[in-house]
């Protein structure tokens, strides 16, 4: 986020007021202003940016399971969205993005009554005003939590699973979205992350591997077969998350400026890159270049470059999605299989194991010249901190929360309810 | 009469189609199968998860015929959906004791 590092440059800015402009008295002019084409840019975002989660990652997800389970997986992403809208309203957002604390925002925007106080003002040295921003960053933690539902396909009952992600967005999501973004300690350290590389993705990955590995296999793991009912059902929602993504990475300028546009150049470069690069390497192992493949490497690319895409260049973009196409594809199928957990969905194959990746390779492909921040081994290696720090803080909380829910509904449904799928036992519908 | 049965690969239904016509078959049911042969299955990939598909899609097609023409729609059908591949198919003669038109009450022969 870029609005930051405004903020410490007007800081600094107004220290040396006093003395420059005493004379002058022209202090007026540096006021932000609304601005309608930097709102309207937000508001489009806000918009192609909830598409993602509904019907985009609602879409990807159903098409992957069986079609006994198909109904519970688009309930899952549907469902968190509206939960997670109220979360977010109720106390993410001031725990994400009130006050200046350290590790955690503050509660004066507690049921957002703050915000009306200024809600027609341009907030925050930006040029858009705080209900766009709000909405805006709601629909990034609506989509951090549906991603998650992935790696816990198939075996969650839906009341642990909506405890779960209510009680993770606000312990986990909104802490971390405040390390990057809300002026915590991670934005003090320097850690680069545009768009939510960390906050969203490695948040999300990690959250949904330990999902999978406390919630174990599904049941007749390795032995029944799982294939993908509908894949095109799979495309639909990968093309969305693509053409969504523009709003995730453009919108993150949050203006519409030359950043915006730079930070949708290179999306679009690094998703064909790893799209590409995942098709051609299971070509060449595996004999045949899957559609599931094709999709699911586009999707490993719009993760890695989500951190770097207002930091980087064309050609960094590209490195970027190769490598996360690579390292997604080896994640997802052999990684899985050598330390045999049950990621449904390969939630951490592609959105932590990207996310990682980009998360670094960000540090090492950034230019001074367009995020103000120089690439090398420094920048990588605060980069790692981010990421470490992040997995060690999601992983273990995500871990105590699952524990929490479990003692207090069961996380899973039982044996008779998973085989005659989650459809008719769960919700008391199914396809025809 | 005869009941003849094929089970034949389904890209090839339409070329039986139009091999059986000019034999003067009047009419045929057409079922999709699943089933497996020498061909055996096939093995699908997702993300290196790997599925022995044991039963394959085959349509199967069934007529009734006089007994008279039985050598000429098997010798069309053998023509008509041959690749050389393995998992081409397989025809069965059967003997059929009766036929009735539903709507007239023909039997037999008329019935066809």
């Amino acid at each position: 986020m870029t609005r930051l590092s405004t903020k410490r440059a007007l800081a600094a800015f107004a220290a040396l007021a006093p003395m420059l402009l005493f004379a002058t008295g022209a202090a007026a002019n540096d006021e932000p202003k609304i601005d309608t084409g930097d709102m309207a840019w937000m508001m489009t975002s806000t918009v192609i940016v909830l598409m993602m989660t509904i019907p985009g990652v609602a879409l990807f997800y159903a098409g992957m399971v069986r079609k006994k389970n198909v109904l519970a997986t688009l309930m899952q992403s549907f469902a968190a969205c509206a939960l997670i809208t109220i979360v977010w309203m109720v106390a993410g957002y001031s725990l994400a993005f009130s006050g200046d604390g350290k590790y955690i925002g503050d509660l004066g925007r507690l049921f957002l009554s703050g915000m009306m106080e200024t809600w027609d003002k341009p907030w925050d040295e930006m040029t858009i005003t705080e209900p766009v921003f709000m909405t805006f960053q709601m629909t990034f933690a609506i989509i951090t939590a549906a991603l998650i539902t992935g790696s816990l396909a198939d075996r969650m009952k839906f009341s642990a699973l909506l405890l779960f992600l209510a009680l993770w967005s606000l312990l986990v999501y909104s802490p971390v979205a405040h390390w990057v973004w809300g002026g915590g300690f991670m934005d003090g350290w320097g850690v680069l992350d545009f768009a939510g590389g960390t906050v969203v993705h490695i948040n999300a990955g990690v959250a949904g591997l330990v999902g999978a590995i406390v919630l174990g296999k599904r049941r007749g793991y390795g032995t029944e077969n799982m294939a993908p009912h509908n894949l095109s059902l799979s495309v639909i929602g990968a093309s969305l998350l693509w053409v969504g993504w523009f709003g995730f990475n453009g919108g993150s300028a949050t203006a519409s400026d030359a950043n915006a546009g730079l930070a949708i150049a290179v999306t679009q470069i690094a998703t064909a890159a790893a799209a590409l690069a995942w098709m051609f390497a299971e070509w060449a192992v595996k004999g045949k270049p899957s559609v599931l493949g094709v999709i699911s490497g586009a999707v490993a690319g719009l993760v890695g470059i989500t951190p770097a895409a207002g930091f980087v260049a064309p050609v960094g973009a590209l490195v970027i999605g190769v490598a996360a196409g690579i390292a997604s594809w080896w994640a997802s199928t052999e990684l899985k299989r050598m330390l045999k957990y049950d990621d449904s969905l390969d939630v951490w194959g592609v959105h932590g194991v990207a996310g990682v990746v980009g998360a670094i390779l960000t540090g090492l492909f950034a230019v001074e010249a367009i995020g103000k921040t120089a690439g090398g081994v420094g920048q990588m290696i605060i980069q790692v901190q981010g990421v470490v720090v992040t997995i060690i803080y999601t992983g273990i909380v995500s871990f105590i929360l699952l524990k929490l829910v479990d003692l207090l509904v069961g996380l899973r449904v039982s044996e008779e309810e998973e085989v005659e799928g989650l459809d008719t036992a769960l919700h008391g519908e199914r396809l025809g | 009469m005869k009941l003849i049965m094929a089970i034949i690969k389904p890209f090839k239904l339409d070329d039986v189609r139009e091999a059986l016509t000019p034999l003067g078959v009047q009419g045929l049911t057409v079922s999709e199968v699943k089933g497996f042969g020498r061909q055996k299955g096939q093995t699908e990939i997702y993300r290196g998860a790997e599925y022995h598909v044991n039963f394959l899609p085959k349509v199967k097609i069934e007529l009734v015929v006089e007994d008279g023409m039985v050598d000429a729609v098997c010798e069309a059908i053998t023509k008509s959906a041959h690749t050389g591949k393995i998992g081409d198919g397989k025809i069965f003669v059967l003997e059929v004791e009766r036929a009735i038109r539903i709507r007239t009450g023909e039997t037999d022969a008329a019935a066809l």
